[in-house]
């Protein structure tokens, strides 16, 4: 495999999750996992909750999580690479 | 394919939890084990424990108009066996289920069984598969990714189908209105999961093969 190859790879990925964005702008693209808790809460009205999260973040606060965890997985995976890569070159 | 908490009646999220621990259990021990053979292996499961780390937390829009995200399981599952992805894949739910209030601590071994025991179970199935199929290994990396993360959004489909069947046609229909929001969602995005990771599975492997060959 080359890096020609590699980069159509990571190109078409690109495509595929942008050309929903572009097919839909309007589009409102809201989670599946509360798409699915709400199709239980509608279908099984008797069904009551019966634990709850501790602790709920913010929307920001969501945001800055999931970030921090996409961060250290990326620094991780690119620290293995960069190893690698800096080994192979000398 | 998180379910959230609460989202589970007790008896479901205490059965799945009881099913999924002894995997949990195994595959860090698989995974003390592997530490402790072959220390040159320390690099590629912290790959793809971040591979696992970056895939799950990044939520993509789908056509179906939704957002879901991938689970980045099969990266070490084919390298290392589904064994240590039990172990990586628990550690993220943890963070997302503790920190984020996504998914939760009742519904964990449901979730964990979805996320880190079918997925990357399947995607190591079809690879071994694959394998003695003479498959090509950009392909068969392709496809051990593909359906291992369209696996765990179906196990998540079949678990909410389990304790909320259809009052009229029961686990089938359920199953169907499940599937239809978790595993169309999930098609193209499994799609693109399974181009990534071929890509990374390259630069880990190609840069192996090179460093291998010169003094390390």
């Amino acid at each position: 495999m080359t890096a020609r190859t590699n980069s159509l790879l990571l190109g078409l990925a690109a495509l595929i999750i942008a050309a929903p964005l572009i097919l839909d702008p309007a589009g409102q693209f809201g989670g599946t996992d509360d798409a699915a808790s709400q199709v239980v809460e509608s279908s099984n009205p008797g069904y009551e909750k019966w634990t709850a999260p501790f602790w709920q973040p913010s929307k920001e606060m969501e945001g800055l999580l999931f970030a921090l965890q996409a961060a250290f997985g990326a620094g991780l995976l690119g620290y293995v690479l960069g190893r690698r890569h800096g080994r192979s070159g000398k | 394919m998180h379910i959230m908490e609460g989202f589970l009646p007790a008896g479901h999220a205490i059965a799945w939890t009881c099913i999924s621990a002894p995997f949990v259990v195994l595959g860090a021990r698989g995974l003390k084990r592997i530490l402790a053979e072959r220390p040159e292996a320390r690099l590629d499961i912290a790959a793809s424990a971040g591979f696992t780390f970056v895939l799950s937390a990044l939520k993509l829009p789908s056509v179906t108009g939704s957002c879901s995200h991938p689970t980045g399981t099969a990266l070490g599952a084919v390298q290392f066996g589904p064994g240590i992805m039990a172990v990586i894949g628990t550690i993220v739910l943890l963070f997302q289920g503790l920190l984020l209030a996504h998914g939760g601590l009742s519904t964990m071994g449901a979730n964990v069984f979805s996320m880190a025991i079918a997925g990357p179970w399947v995607a190591y199935g079809v690879w071994r598969l694959a394998g003695r199929l003479g498959v090509p290994f950009a392909v068969a990396v392709f496809l051990a990714a593909f359906l291992g993360d369209l696996a765990t959004y179906v196990t998540t489909s079949v678990q909410l189908a389990l304790a909320f069947p259809d009052a009229e046609s029961g686990f089938g229909g359920a199953f169907a209105k499940f599937a239809g929001i978790f595993a169309v969602t999930q098609l193209p995005l499994a799609v693109a999961e399974g181009l990534v990771t071929v890509v990374v599975m390259n630069a880990l492997k190609g840069r192996r093969i090179r460093v291998e060959g010169a003094k390390a």
